[in-house]
């Protein structure tokens, strides 16, 4: 038997976890180093799961296989595909930047707290986050993704509730009680969500008889598991509501804000470049997968619900006056774009889709994570409380205005790529919803330009007049995710290679053949 | 040969990346490495130029294919260039006139402690154009058309401190965003009609489709292009550029980047000439503006934005040409570039003016400058006379056959066509004398002011680094600023006769964009005795106007068009009242509907179920019997139920 | 002797049992209603087992005088204690344990 790979990806951050929980309550930085190196072991791992992988092999690589709970056919099943692989590797380069990002935000606020253990608590709960976020990827056993996906949500709500900005417009007990609604709320809709998938995998099981997506997959394709029309859309539907709370898509979206306006910087990256793209990673490989004639009929509410979350996340990202809520608004709007190109059906679309999903986490990182280091220094989380700020601290406000370009995609950066994909790739099979999620380019621009104005140009605002520039560690936090954003914006042929046989295999599983051009053109 | 052209875009790159991340070392040499960068570009141009001057006509294009970029399923975008003759007479332009405006900024922004950034930027700008025009293929033209929008933002918000500045930059990207959804939506359709948007098979392959597509990706080109060109109806951006510093308006918004629109309607002629729909309206675009943008020249006192509208107008000129098609395309690339050097060389003379007079920019505190700027007044003078069409100036030729080719343009449209450009021209003439004569002649209005108006808040003095409400000692600016404008100056009045003489430039680039010979219907030297007519009409009026009469150093109130002329002929107020104050409404509602419907429904259905369990506990009061009842009740209920289930 | 006789005096039993559990509050008194209406039960089942001529009711009414027993046993101990402690027996002096 060979080395079991994938599962060691996911098992080292999970005992890591355990670990920096463990660490003495005085030795708090140990506790930091100790996550931060078993994040690094985790991208290790993840790298030369990158490397095993080969894009022309088999569907589902690394695979392992063991029986769990036999009575009911529930099996440990790990395999990746181009999708997984890539966002797997996305997940773990992003932890260590999260740990780096926040290696402040749980100290003690007064030195000379000798039993202080939240901080062992910070940076086990991440490592916790990022072992389920990689099983999750990594399950092809339906009911061992359920049960992390569902999982996840125990570490995150502590995360969100429990650890959030030092300083608070409105004083720290409104803070507080915010947060814990924050939490609450995000506990409470992807709970619901959950509960609905459960009974769908139960319906799924009731079915086929077994948990495992290879086999139904394959059972579904062969005819030899006939489904009625009715059945599968229910339990479609059942799986979509979890993965679209998680995603989130228009009308679920209310949590993120809340949830990202509340947590700690590194902490709403945390939820929204890597947690919610198990929500859109889902919905490639579970809703896609084993429900291809249900998708195929959601699909022209699904496109509307899409659409509608472009427009309308960026619109309301120009109305906020929150940093932070800003960002959450801009990535629901990008969700849309996600979602879009997974339900277009064409390989230019959930290519750009899946690109979409590492691009955004890391145009999201980049852009939050200064937004983070900004508002620590002012202690503030409102636009209006800042002004100026590039005359202070240029290289601040270069890299967050770079993380804002990635955001409005400009082409050269990553996020172009992807999001010109997915257009092209909607255009191609509905001209009219792909001319209108164009409009979206043109709010991004707006949202983006108007927060860079307000907080970085202009007259220096005496309260930030004496704001340091980037340190040293927020640098090393920045410097690499932008060297990626251009890199992959100039080169995305590593990721695009990797994703492209995956691609090939969902558009058979819907059994969608891409439009053709009209005409042939000389080449 | 091939392998030099990514060296083109390569050398100002890596001049901005160094620049831009060298950080403060930098600072004392970082001008010099962007201008010796830009002047690298320009010499692997020239080698190039040369180069292809020795081939045969028809064997001049060459390409470079450097990767494969965006590798998806039936999608294939490389990194791959095109250089042909409408590229070279960019590049040309580009790395040329770059390179002045260079070697200009070291003088113009000695004072500026950001100066090493500046030349990051510009270097950045380079690059970005030159991919521009460089590309082979659309999406690729679309980052370089981005590119040079971003530069574009940071060069105009360049003075980030000053509120208007900062507000003027975000507005030249967002309006150029909605020019480039245009570019997207026209590049998606190529996708879907052709499955590619390299420039040749969708080129040739063109006659293939509909004539309905063809019309519908030109009109999204023309979109694309009113953005970047500043044509109506998304020109309102332009005006506001002028925040930006003096050499950022000579060369982005004057001689190259506002011209990229022509390059794009030039470059996919073979869509345009198949969509005659889209042809018209490209015209009507070009003659709106152009005489928009004369009006608003004449009404402008700060003399950046007078020189901004004649660009918007000249641009329009261009556009009116290349949507004539194969009879005007050659002759809108000649404009543009006879317009690049003599715009130019006027937005470098206005720098200079303003260098000598602590940043003023209006021209009613000007007056008798030829005594004290000799060699501006020269330039900038020659610059004027080529601009206004003199006869035998470089004006003259590219403007004259423009005016021609409209006139045989053909039918009643040919005629309006042909009589907006004539009126253009006179109004042309008009504007360029009354800023000649407002800034160099007249009396010395900059002396003994009583007191500056105070409230106007975008004629503010453009630095920082004088005092500004000291008189001002009006001098010539140092060698590394005048040189540029003479070299200019001489491009304002050769070029045009050195392209127009013998139709050199119609033969140079005819195997591009393929010429047509207009037959107009009056003679041709009807129509160049006619332009030399309403030219000195135009001249003449303003001189009764500005030269004969002491212009007021406060403006008068003016007629209701004078007013409406100063304000951007009332499209700003258009554009607050209706997207700004619509939109800022839209969002605000919107936030308030998240908040209270979205929101408000889940937050309801919690607070229901929390009411409703609030109720029911108040059944648990504690007394023992009450529970007893229940528990009696509950057991009664369940005898009765089972009873009645066995009698059924 | 018309064994359904024994079921009536079983009903009667019972519903004096409940109605004392309902009106009264002395907890000593409950406590006696309620093995009141245990005992009524088990005079129904005796009843019932001799009119079906088999033993199950019998045997389960021996199982429902064993539970009654421990029932006793705690019931009265917690009685006793919540005596000892409130100096009262009556049921609504212990309404504390509610939301």
């Amino acid at each position: 038997m060979s080395f079991p790979l994938l599962t060691a990806t996911a098992v080292l951050p999970a005992l890591g976890a355990i670990a920096t929980a463990a660490v003495p309550a005085a030795r708090r930085t140990a506790a930091k180093w100790l996550a931060l190196l078993v994040s690094l072991g985790t991208l290790a791992l993840a790298v030369t799961v990158l490397v095993r992988y080969d894009p022309d092999g088999d569907r589902y690589q690394l695979t392992e296989s063991h029986s769990w709970i036999a009575d009911f056919g529930v099996r440990y099943e790990l395999g990746v595909d181009g999708i997984a692989v890539a966002l797997i590797a996305l997940t773990a380069l992003l932890i260590p930047f999260i740990i780096l990002a926040g290696w402040h935000d749980a100290d003690p606020l007064e030195t000379g707290h000798k039993r202080w253990r939240p901080t062992q608590g910070f940076f086990a709960l991440i490592l916790a986050v990022e072992a389920m976020v990689i099983i999750s990827f990594e399950a092809t056993d339906v009911f061992l993704f359920y049960i992390f996906f569902e999982a996840m949500l125990i570490p995150m709500y502590f995360l969100i509730g429990g650890f959030g900005d030092r300083a608070h417009e409105h004083g720290e007990e409104t803070a507080a009680t915010q947060r814990s609604y924050a939490a609450v709320k995000f506990l409470l809709y992807n709970l619901a969500g959950g509960l609905i998938m459960l009974a769908a995998v139960i319906g799924l099981y009731v079915v086929a008889g077994n948990f495992s997506l290879t086999e139904i997959a394959e059972a579904r394709a062969n005819g030899s598991l006939d489904m009625a029309t009715n059945t599968e859309r229910w339990l479609f539907l059942g799986f979509f509501f979890a993965f679209a709370v998680k995603a989130p898509l228009w009308p679920l979206h209310t949590w993120l804000p809340n949830a990202m306006g509340e947590a700690t910087a590194p902490v709403a990256v945390l939820i929204t470049a890597v947690v919610d793209k198990v929500g859109t990673f889902a919905m490639l490989r579970f809703c896609l997968g084993l429900f291809p004639e249900a998708s195929k009929w959601a699909t022209p509410a699904i496109l509307v619900l899409a659409l509608i979350s472009i427009i309308y996340g960026a619109l309301l990202a120009v109305g906020q006056r929150d940093i932070k809520r800003l960002v959450a608004y801009a990535s629901i709007s990008h969700f849309g774009f996600i979602i879009l190109g997974i339900f277009a059906m064409t390989s230019q679309g959930q290519s750009g889709a899946t690109l979409y999903m590492v691009n955004h986490g890391i145009s999201t990182a980049a852009l939050m994570l200064v937004a983070g280091f900004l508002i620590s220094r002012r202690g503030s989380r409102l636009i209006a409380d800042y002004g100026g700020v590039q005359k202070v601290a240029p290289v601040l406000a270069g890299t967050f205005l770079i993380g804002g370009l990635a955001t409005l995609s400009l082409p050269g950066l990553a996020p172009f790529v992807s999001e010109f994909l997915v257009l092209v790739g909607t255009f191609a099979r509905y001209p009219a919803v792909g001319i209108i999620a164009t409009f979206g380019i043109v709010l991004a621009a707006l949202y983006v330009l108007v927060l860079y104005q307000r907080t970085m140009t202009g007259p220096v605002k005496p309260e930030v007049a004496k704001m340091p520039d980037l340190r040293i560690r927020e640098l090393v936090v920045v410097a690499p995710l932008i060297a990626l954003l251009i890199l992959l914006g100039v080169y995305p042929k590593p990721v695009t290679d990797i994703v492209n046989p995956a691609v090939k295999q969902t558009m058979s599983d819907v059994q969608k053949k891409d439009p053709q051009p009209e005409v042939e053109a000389a080449k | 040969m091939e392998n030099l052209i990514a060296l083109l875009v390569a050398a100002p790159l890596l001049g901005a990346a160094v620049l831009l991340c060298g950080g403060r070392r930098l600072d004392a040499v970082g001008h010099w490495i962007g201008t010796v960068l830009a002047a690298v570009s320009f010499v692997i141009g020239a080698v190039l130029f040369a180069d292809m001057l020795g081939k045969d006509a028809e064997a001049r294009e060459i390409g470079q294919h450097l990767f494969s970029w965006i590798p998806v399923e039936g999608f294939q975008a490389d990194i791959a260039f095109q250089l042909d003759q409408l590229s070279m007479t960019f590049v040309l332009l580009i790395t040329g006139v770059g390179t002045l405006i260079h070697l200009y900024s070291i003088g113009y922004m000695e004072h500026d402690e950001r100066r090493r950034r500046f030349f990051g930027y510009l270097n950045l700008f380079l690059a970005a154009m030159l991919l521009l025009v460089l590309a082979d293929n659309y999406l690729l033209l679309y980052v370089g058309w981005e590119g040079v929008g971003l530069a574009s933002y940071l060069l105009i918000g360049f003075w980030q401190h000053k509120p208007s500045a900062a507000t003027a930059a975000k507005k030249a990207f967002l309006v150029n965003r909605v020019g480039d959804m245009g570019l997207s939506i026209a590049i998606m359709l190529m996708f879907t009609t052709f499955g590619t948007f390299a420039f040749g098979p969708v080129l040739e392959s063109a006659g293939e489709t509909s004539e309905g597509k063809l019309t519908a990706i030109a009109l999204m080109l023309l979109l694309a292009a009113c953005g970047k060109s500043a044509q109506v109806p998304l020109q309102s951006w332009l005006g506001d550029a002028m925040e930006g510093p003096t050499p950022v308006s000579a060369l982005i918004h004057a001689a190259t980047m506002v011209t990229a629109g022509v390059y794009l309607i030039v470059r996919s002629a073979d869509i345009f000439n198949l969509a005659p729909d889209a042809q018209l309206v490209t015209t009507v675009v070009g003659a709106v503006t152009l005489l928009f943008g004369a009006i608003v020249g004449c009404a402008k006192d700060d003399i950046k934005k007078a020189l901004a509208g004649s660009t918007m107008s000249q641009i329009g000129y261009m556009v009116l040409a290349a949507g004539l098609g194969p009879i005007g395309y050659v002759f809108a690339i000649m404009h543009l570039v006879t317009h690049g050097f003599f715009k130019a060389g006027l937005f470098l003379g206005a720098g200079s003016v303003m260098h000598g007079m602590n940043d003023e920019v209006d021209m009613r505190k000007y007056g008798g400058l030829r005594k004290y700027m000799p060699v501006t007044f020269v330039t900038f003078g020659l610059g004027y006379l080529a601009i206004i069409g003199f006869p035998g100036l470089s004006g003259f030729f590219s403007k004259d056959k423009i005016i021609e080719a409209a006139f045989a343009k053909g039918g009643t449209e040919g005629w309006i066509l042909g009589g907006v450009a004539l009126l253009g021209a006179a109004i042309t003439a008009y504007y360029m004398t009354r800023v000649m004569l407002m800034t160099f002649f007249g009396e010395e209005r900059w002396r003994s002011r009583p007191t500056a108006s105070p409230d106007q808040p975008d004629v503010e003095p453009a630095a920082e680094h004088q005092g500004a409400h000291a008189e001002p000692h009006p001098h010539e600016s140092p060698r590394s600023m005048t040189i540029p404008m003479i070299v200019l100056a001489f491009g304002s009045v050769f070029a045009g006769a050195f392209f127009g003489i013998g139709d050199r430039f119609v033969h140079w680039l005819e195997p591009v964009t393929g010429h047509k010979h207009g037959h107009p219907p009056v003679s041709a030297l009807t129509i160049t005795l006619s332009t030399v007519a309403v030219l000195v009409l135009g001249a003449g009026l303003a001189y009764l106007h500005y030269g004969r009469r002491p212009v007021p150093a406060v403006a008068p109130r003016g007629s209701l068009l004078t007013r409406a002329a100063r304000r951007d002929l009332l499209q700003d107020d258009f554009n607050h009242v209706v997207l700004v104050r619509g939109g800022e409404h839209l969002t605000r509602s919107l936030v308030y509907v998240d908040h209270t419907l979205v929101d408000g429904v889940v937050n309801g259905t919690a607070a229901s179920v929390g009411g409703l369990s609030g109720r029911l506990r108040k059944l648990q009061n504690g007394y023992a019997r009450s529970y007893a009842v229940s528990m009696f009740g509950g057991a009664a209920v369940l005898i009765a139920a089972t009873l009645l289930m066995r009698a059924v | 002797m018309n064994p359904v006789n024994y079921l009536y005096l079983a009903a009667l039993l019972f519903t004096i049992g409940a109605t004392g559990v309902l009106i009264r509050r002395n907890a000593i008194v409950l406590f006696m209603c309620v093995e009141l209406m245990l005992n009524a039960c088990n005079l129904a089942l005796v009843a019932f087992s001799r009119m079906h001529g088999n033993l199950d009711g019998q045997i389960i009414a021996f199982f429902v005088m064993v539970v009654a027993a421990a029932e006793v046993v705690v019931g009265l101990a917690i009685i006793v204690s919540l005596f000892r402690s409130r100096h009262s027996a009556s049921v609504d002096d212990a309404s504390l344990m509610k939301l």
